[in-house]
């Protein structure tokens, strides 16, 4: 049995707005161990997110436990929870949230701006190694508007890589993309994970659910149900029996 | 962060908005620039009152008769008397702090040579006075002791009164003029001095013996002033205090009774006009400061704009380590570094224009190099203070809000 990497009890989450209190998790248990690909499922609304920013420490719950690799959250301040980050968590974005007019090596880099310990050339050979992890060694130069959306995301996933976290998060990192694209990032987020990275990545897409090793479907603040993915899919595989977009194109004329 | 870190930060954000950043920028040159110049042309109109006042004689002391009152009707100050023979060499007698000692006496009117002639001051000296008043014979000779004992017909011709007697360049040594009647044979040039700052001709005189002046021109032994040096620059306040004591004694005034002469020291009139050219000097700096505080309002606004701007960026180092000091410290830098770059562009910008302004309006100028400190301090300051609130807002924001701004 491999180490458990995520630990949460009881948790609850509540939104006040005005007058309204949105209860947004009403006591989650869950358990993440090393090595696994989650992904956390469920309808518009009911917490997905909200679950995400708790275990990114981007958002406190009101009451239960959160364990992030035998670290109790609730003992943190702000300052040590933005330590954390740094050191334990990488995010992936759904917008990829790249600096504007900044290269994607210096984008790739900026984790490491807040660790003391990494000097200047470190930091650039690290987000070296993990721009050409992603497949970018030709394009560390480049503006994030010189890039597809597919090649931000693989910046932005180069990012979350380069402080060599203990779990990825990432929040409808496909939502912006289209199916062959979405397929290329599940690929490398597979080859992650095969070497080894935990991923927890929400989504509402059941195809895309079906890339990751084990559904946790959420249902109005609660879990719904937990299943191991039966007939996994390999995206590599996929990608090859998927037809080029003009093909569908000239399919359809 | 470390502070490297932060600095190549600030840079990079900097240069990602160029333009934005040097029309901040813009505001703090044009302040900082226009303190120093300002203060530059304080300091320098206060600098060359000085440097007349102290080409006007060394270490000097003088005294004037005050205007008395008799029976409620003012006599002013020409009419009064109080100053003869007598004070002098009691003034010589009692005052061991004064080193040279003169009496002076004027006539006005007009100077002929020939067909011509000129209005002038004749002025009536012993032979301390070209010390005391700092005047050079260039040509020809002073007057000597013999020639004051024995009232000679001589005098020394100012530069002006030469060029409208007798034309540039002419040689009027032995010549013979006369001034109300009486003849004078010129002994010697003064050398020019120009005009002083109130715009008088300071080569617009003759000078004589005083014994001449008093016994063939104005027949009259009352002095219109008593000029002293003092020993040395530090002594004229003492040298004052004695001067007063033995005119006191001499004028036998009463206790209590009001002085009828007035002393003055060169001191005097350098704290007089400094404080004249003080009032000069902080009223260009306040409105020069003022335009620095704009600019100083236009970083806090391009700050805000630029907080409110990259809410995501701010939510997005959040969320990849970035503590709520690390933002603030980022802004605050950005800040910083805009009005410091701002700043050494002002204090060259400022330095030429105070060059520009001392040439084209043959205006004195001073650059202190306090003015250069103090500028680069303010700018710092400007910095931090309108900084400080933007880095603030950013540095309380909370991450994921931050990371969904739209
Ligand atoms: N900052 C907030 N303030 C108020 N309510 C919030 C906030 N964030 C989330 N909520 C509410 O909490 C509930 C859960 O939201 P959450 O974003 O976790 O849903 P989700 O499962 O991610 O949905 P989606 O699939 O649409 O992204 C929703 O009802 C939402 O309105
Ligand atoms: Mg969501």
């Amino acid at each position: 049995m491999s180490k458990t990497i995520i630990e949460v009890k009881d948790l609850t989450k509540e939104f006040h707005v005005g007058d309204v209190t949105v209860r947004a998790l009403k006591g989650v248990n869950l358990s993440i161990a090393e090595g696994e690909f989650i992904a956390i499922m469920g309808a518009s609304g009911s917490g997905k997110s909200t679950m995400l920013n708790i275990l990114g420490c981007l958002e406190i719950p009101n009451s239960g436990t959160y364990i992030l690799d035998g670290v109790d959250m609730s003992e943190l301040n702000k300052d040590e929870l933005a330590a954390l980050r740094n050191q334990k968590l990488g995010f992936v974005f759904q917008s990829y949230n790249l600096l504007p007019r900044t290269s994607a090596i210096e984008n790739v880099e900026l984790p490491l701006f807040y660790n003391n310990k990494v000097n200047a050339k470190e930091r650039r050979e690290r987000a070296e190694k993990a721009l050409i992890r992603v497949g970018l060694k030709d394009r560390m130069g480049h503006m994030p508007n010189q890039l597809s959306g597919g090649q931000q995301q693989r910046v932005a996933i180069a990012r979350s890589l380069v402080n060599d976290p203990v779990v990825i998060l990432a929040d409808e990192a496909t939502g912006n993309l289209d199916t062959r694209t979405s397929y290329e990032i599940m690929a490398l987020f597979q080859e992650l994970n095969s070497n080894g990275k935990t991923i927890v990545f929400v989504t509402h897409e059941m195809d895309i659910a079906r890339f990751t090793s084990r559904n946790i479907v959420f249902r109005d603040g609660k879990i719904l149900k937990t299943e191991d993915v039966k007939e996994r899919f390999n995206a590599v595989e996929m990608l090859k029996n998927l037809p080029v977009a003009d093909e569908v194109q000239a399919a359809k004329n | 962060m470390n502070i490297s870190n932060l600095l190549k930060l600030a840079v990079y954000a900097l240069k990602r908005n160029r333009m934005r950043a040097l029309l901040t920028m813009l505001g703090i040159i044009i302040g900082v620039a226009s303190v120093i110049a300002m203060l530059a042309i304080g300091e320098g109109s206060k600098k060359s009152i000085q440097d007349q006042i102290s080409s006007m004689g060394t270490n000097l002391v003088s005294v004037s008769p005050t205007s008395q009152h008799r029976g409620g009707v003012e006599l002013g100050n020409a009419a009064s008397v109080s100053l003869t023979i007598k004070d002098l060499d009691a003034i010589r007698d009692e005052c061991p702090s004064i080193s040279d000692l003169s009496p002076e006496v004027r006539a006005n009117g007009q100077a002929v040579y020939s067909n011509k002639n000129w209005p002038t001051s004749l002025f009536g000296s012993n032979t301390d006075y070209l010390r005391i008043k700092l005047i050079e014979v260039s040509e020809g000779r002073g007057f000597t002791e013999q020639d004051v004992k024995g009232a000679a017909k001589v005098c020394l011709i100012g530069e002006t009164v030469l060029e409208n007697l007798f034309g540039k360049g002419t040689n009027p040594i032995g010549l013979s003029i006369r001034y109300k009647k009486v003849p004078f044979t010129i002994i010697g040039i003064l050398k020019a001095k120009g005009t002083n700052t109130y715009g008088q001709d300071q080569d617009d005189l003759l000078l004589a013996p005083y014994t001449t002046v008093q016994k063939r021109v104005l027949a009259s032994t009352f002095f219109n002033s008593i000029q002293s040096s003092a020993i040395d620059e530090s002594s004229t306040k003492k040298a004052a205090a004695e001067m007063e004591q033995a005119l006191r004694k001499s004028h036998k005034l009463k206790e209590g009774s009001e002085n009828d002469f007035r002393i003055r020291t060169q001191e005097d009139l350098v704290t007089t006009s400094s404080s004249v050219s003080n009032v000069l000097t902080i009223l260009l700096g306040a409105i020069a400061g003022i335009s620095l505080l704009v600019g100083g309002i236009g970083i806090m606004n391009i700050m805000y704009v630029s907080v409110t701007e990259r809410t995501r960026e701010i939510g997005l180092r959040m969320a990849v380590g970035g503590r709520g000091k690390d933002i603030l410290m980022q802004f605050l830098i950005e800040s910083i570094l805009l009005s410091i770059i701002g700043g050494v562009i002002g204090i060259f910008v400022g330095i030429g224009a105070s060059q520009l302004i001392g040439i084209l309006m043959k205006w004195p100028v001073v650059v202190l190099p306090a003015s250069v400190i103090l500028s680069f301090l303010v700018c710092t300051v400007i910095g931090v203070f309108f900084g400080w609130y933007p880095a603030r807002k950013a540095a309380g924001l909370n991450p994921i809000d931050a990371l969904h701004y739209e």
